[in-house]
């Protein structure tokens, strides 16, 4: 690991100052994605503000009904609050999908959101990636690629984003609230906070120099029966090979988001209006001009039989 | 000559953290690419950091170099080895610890930014004369074969039996909206993030199990 300074930053525009104001510096809340990415030295930062003190770590009412949580609301906290178990059951059914219990109860909500992938291309420095180093070559494409993406890939990265809250989050259209190194703050909606890769597959986010997460806002509940479905190659502790996240109303009505099958969750409006119809009508708009390599074809059939799953379980008493 | 002083005084702080840190394979390993390597120049000097916390009820106050996981600080600077290094990237679960009441991978944590912390370790939860519960009926079921997860294993399991205790829900809970059951099913979802290569899963299981006083 390479030498960094470190600060504990007492608020949150005194975090983001301080990290647009020396060049490298990373801001570090739980740390396990951090970390591991700096021992490999893939991730070098020269500075660490570490935001754990900032006291954004609760979970509040909002006026409209939803609830807004702290950015370092603990994964496992945000999976067990009765709130979001009762109301908002597709996030914590994806938080307690993810990861193991010792790493939930240390990552963070934005630290979540701002996972890096796992591609194997990208953690292995002996391999070209332009993720981790821009401009000098993608490995993955011709190469092993069963876990990658399948959806809104380039030329230059066949990434998958990693997270499952997140896809729960882009289902439920949060908003992630940010603040600046000039004190100003802003709200990002969630459909607007991921990119995909083009030819900068090292900027993942919509993010500038400096912005600290604050808190995400749930809107207010959807209501219906909440489903987060997730294949993956272990029963348990793995990451997805494809996830469901849906939320299903009475009159067969609902949203559906993906994970494991792009560079970031995938979800596309305007096929949820084939829901009634059934999964290979969704999944026929949701992945629309998917790209396959013989790798990972089997994650076309394989979204739309997950998602045949969920809408039969709703369709259960 | 300030070049020189000011080159002997690196090469002398930088000796001092290798001697005092007999062992920081991480840190010590790194600073020869870091040296190196075409990005060398904004790597700043190894820096060190204040921390005071509290470990199996003893305070201590450390000095470290910033880079230093909570894991080597147990077992470098405190000689607390029961904790294991594994796989140092969160993935086998046998640097388990319990800090401030919550089972966390002490591998993925740097010890600067624990100030305050209430740490557990397997030291700290038994001793051979004493031992814990759940290290008894690990040892009644043989819980192991190596070794070499088991203090891992034991932490994780103390805590799995506090959060069940406590509502929290798992990925297996069928009912998310209810208390989860002490179930089998519940044990080994909660169980795994601690990896077990010599297979002893269905003795853990059984010892805890045991502790839990449920019927496997």
């Amino acid at each position: 690991m390479r030498a960094f300074t470190y600060q504990r930053a007492r608020t949150p525009a005194e975090a983001a100052a301080a990290a647009a104001r020396t060049p490298g510096a990373r801001f570090i809340a739980g740390g396990t994605n951090l970390l591991d990415l700096m021992k490999l030295e893939i991730e070098t930062p020269t500075h660490l503000v570490d935001v754990n003190g900032l006291g954004l770590d609760k979970i509040e009412p909002t006026q409209d009904g939803g609830l807004r949580v702290g950015a370092l609301v603990r994964n496992a906290d945000l999976a067990a609050d009765m709130r979001v178990r009762r109301d908002y059951g597709v996030l914590s059914r994806a938080l307690v999908a993810g990861a193991s219990a010792q790493l939930r109860n240390k990552a963070t909500t934005a630290g979540n959101l701002l996972q890096r992938t796992r591609c194997p291309y990208f953690y292995d420095p002996y391999q070209a990636c332009n993720k981790r180093v821009p401009g000098s070559g993608c490995s993955a494409i011709g190469g092993y690629t069963r876990q990658h993406a399948i959806v809104g890939q380039s030329a230059a990265c066949m990434a998958t984003h990693p997270s499952d809250m997140a896809v729960a989050m882009q289902l439920l259209d949060v908003q992630v609230e940010t603040v600046r190194p000039d004190g100003s703050s802003r709200v990002i909606p969630i459909a607007d906070f991921y990119r995909l890769p083009g030819t900068t597959p090292h900027i993942e986010n919509n993010l500038t120099a400096g912005e600290l997460i604050t808190a995400v806002t749930l809107p207010k509940p959807l209501g219906g029966k909440h489903f987060y479905h997730k294949v993956r190659d272990r029963a348990s502790y793995a990451f997805a090979l494809i996830s469901v996240a849906a939320v299903v109303q009475p009159d067969g009505s609902g949203r559906v988001a993906l994970g494991g099958v792009a560079h970031k969750p995938w979800r596309v409006p305007q096929a949820e209006g084939a829901m009634p119809r059934g999964a290979q009508a969704v999944t026929a708009q949701l992945l629309a001009g998917a790209s396959t390599t013989e790798e990972n074809a089997f994650k076309v059939p394989l979204v739309e039989r997950t998602l045949a799953s969920v809408m039969a379980d709703a369709r259960k008493a | 000559m300030d070049d020189i002083n000011q080159t002997r005084r690196d090469i002398l702080i930088t000796g001092a953290i290798g001697a005092t840190a007999a062992a920081l394979p991480v840190a010590a390993g790194a600073q020869t690419p870091g040296a190196t390597s075409p990005g060398a120049g904004s790597t700043p000097a190894p820096a060190t950091g204040k921390v005071a916390l509290r470990v199996n009820g003893q305070r201590s106050e450390l000095d470290l170099d910033t880079r230093t996981t909570l894991l080597d600080m147990l077992r470098e600077h405190m000689h607390l080895t029961g904790t294991k290094k594994g796989c140092d990237q969160g993935q086998c679960g046998a640097c388990t610890v319990i800090v401030d009441g919550r089972r966390i991978n002490s591998c993925l944590s740097l010890a600067v930014m624990h100030e305050g912390s209430e740490i557990t370790t397997i030291e700290g939860l038994g001793t051979p004369e004493k031992m814990h519960p759940m290290q008894t009926a690990f040892v009644k079921h043989d819980g192991y074969q190596c070794g070499y997860c088991t203090p891992g294993q034991i932490c994780s399991a103390v805590a799995v039996l506090d959060e069940i205790r406590a509502g929290t829900p798992s990925h297996v809970t069928p009912d998310i909206t209810q208390k989860p059951l002490l179930s089998v099913d519940e044990l080994r979802e909660r169980m795994s993030g601690n990896i077990c290569r010599c297979g002893a899963y269905s003795n853990i299981i059984d010892a805890i199990n045991e502790v839990a006083g449920v019927k496997a």
